[in-house]
């Protein structure tokens, strides 16, 4: 009961936190729109101390890591349209911060995943392929275009993942009547243990052509936008391919390594990256990861759940506003 | 919990956890020398806020910083330092794909061994810079 009350009180205080902290971070945010007025800028914009939103991006990405183990995304979708909503940065860098975040994420998870067997590797690298491939043009393609259009795509990107996030169901052994032809040839299937139940579960795999295919989407979007793709991923892999939720959320994590792995590099080269900004959101993120996994033994993250939906709406529809010059 | 584990998920699994660690402990270490100004920095930190604020062909005009590779070459910089572990997380892919070819092709494991070496071609490309460097 008391362990209860003091995990409670932690939400509560996260949750406070993370609502001041999104005030506080509109108010700081009133800066030039960067793209217009590029050669005032450095006069315009208010000095800070050097350290000054390096810190402010070490907490919030600390709190967006707690708060997206509780809610069960990754941290990439909502480290991008926040940043970017929120306080002062390019969404060029944004974008490339954000991918750098979500492959450390994935590097990071990725080798207990994958020796638990519940990441498969069968499963992941045909995927991986495709996506990885087309996160390649997805980056290229949204560093050409001009940032309102990025921006407002963007902003629509989130609000659709909001619907997804309501919408979508989980189903935790799918059925599977048949594996398709393409998934019998590459032998994508296998077994785990379900402590759950305590049995083996034997899961293997259909409709493989069009998992393929979405994966095309799936790359471009996580290219183009700096977002994780886990919201897709599992999806696809659950719903559609049949694979076990457990094995989908674990595959969809680690395939990110890759994904996002072929996309940052595209940031990296093009100059899309800055230290300044990258280390203390991979370090917040990661630190907040952390202490997410230990409220989430001891809390029910509903309530979580819908405050980071409001939230992520809210911070799609600014992103869709400001890419229309409304916002 | 895992009745099906191939060793070549489990090569791949030691490897990439070592590179993970490797590669946080020196984003850490690389980014004290450059906050501490051990080392000097490209672009003194005080004024990376007037960039970071642009969209990144602006910024790299205006810093004169070349994109790329370049920043290899300029190691001697805080900065700059810090981009060493953030390739390295970013190879990291690379050397467990290839890591696993051999135990595939020894298998004889044909689609895996075409799907491992057309990834490993696919992210040497988009990692060499050719694909185009120098923002928009």
């Amino acid at each position: 009961m008391v362990r209860l009350l003091k995990s409670s009180h932690i939400v509560s205080t996260l949750i406070m936190l993370f609502i001041l902290f999104s005030v506080a971070a509109v108010s700081a945010s009133q800066i030039p729109e960067a793209a217009s007025v590029a050669a005032e800028t450095a006069e315009t914009v208010a000095q800070r101390a050097w350290w000054f939103w390096p810190l402010i991006l070490l907490v919030l990405s600390f709190v967006l890591g707690v708060f997206a183990v509780l809610a069960g995304v990754g941290g990439g979708v909502l480290y991008v349209p926040i940043v970017s909503g929120f306080l002062p940065f390019h969404l060029d860098f944004v974008r490339g911060a954000g991918l750098i975040v979500a492959l450390a994420g994935a590097l990071a998870a990725g080798p207990g995943l994958l020796r638990k067997g519940m990441a498969d590797l069968r499963l992941a690298i045909p995927m991986a392929l495709i996506a990885s491939t087309c996160a390649i043009f997805g980056a290229m393609i949204g560093l050409a275009l001009p940032t309102h259009i990025v921006q407002t795509l963007l902003g629509a990107t989130i609000l659709g993942i909001v619907v997804i996030m309501i919408k979508a169901k989980k189903s935790e052994f799918p059925d599977v009547p048949e594996a398709d032809a393409l998934s019998q040839a590459l032998r994508i299937n296998g077994i785990y243990h379900e402590p759950t139940i305590k049995k083996d579960v034997e899961w293997k795999v259909h409709r493989t052509p069009m998992a393929l295919i979405l994966f095309v989407l799936i790359g471009i979007m996580a290219g183009m936008f700096g977002l994780g793709a886990g919201w897709a991923n599992v999806p696809v892999l659950n719903l559609l391919m049949g694979a076990p939720i457990k094995i989908s959320v674990a595959t969809s994590k680690f395939l990110l390594s890759i994904t996002d792995t072929s996309a940052a590099w595209i940031y990296l080269n093009n100059g899309a990256v800055l230290p300044l900004m990258v280390v203390p959101s991979v370090i917040g993120i990661m630190f907040g990861s952390f202490v997410g996994v230990k409220i989430l033994a001891v809390t029910k993250p509903a309530i979580i759940r819908i405050l980071v939906i409001v939230v992520l709406g809210i911070a799609g529809l600014k992103a869709l506003l400001k890419g229309l010059g409304i916002g | 919990m895992a009745q099906q584990v191939t060793e070549e998920q489990i090569l791949y699994a030691n490897i990439l956890n070592k590179g993970m660690v490797v590669g946080l402990i020196g984003l850490v270490v690389t980014f004290i020398i450059y906050g501490a100004g051990i080392m000097e920095p490209m672009i003194p930190l005080a004024q990376v806020q007037n960039y970071w604020v642009m969209p990144v062909q602006y910024y790299l005009a205006a810093s004169g910083i070349h994109a790329g590779w370049a920043w290899l070459g300029r190691l001697g910089y805080g900065d700059m330092l810090n981009f060493l572990p953030i390739a390295l997380l970013s190879l990291l892919t690379i050397v467990c794909y290839l890591a696993i070819l051999p135990g595939l092709i020894r298998k004889k494991d044909t689609a895996y061994v075409v799907l491992v070496i057309v990834e490993v071609l696919v992210l040497t490309v988009a990692a060499s810079g050719i694909l185009g460097s120098g923002g928009h």
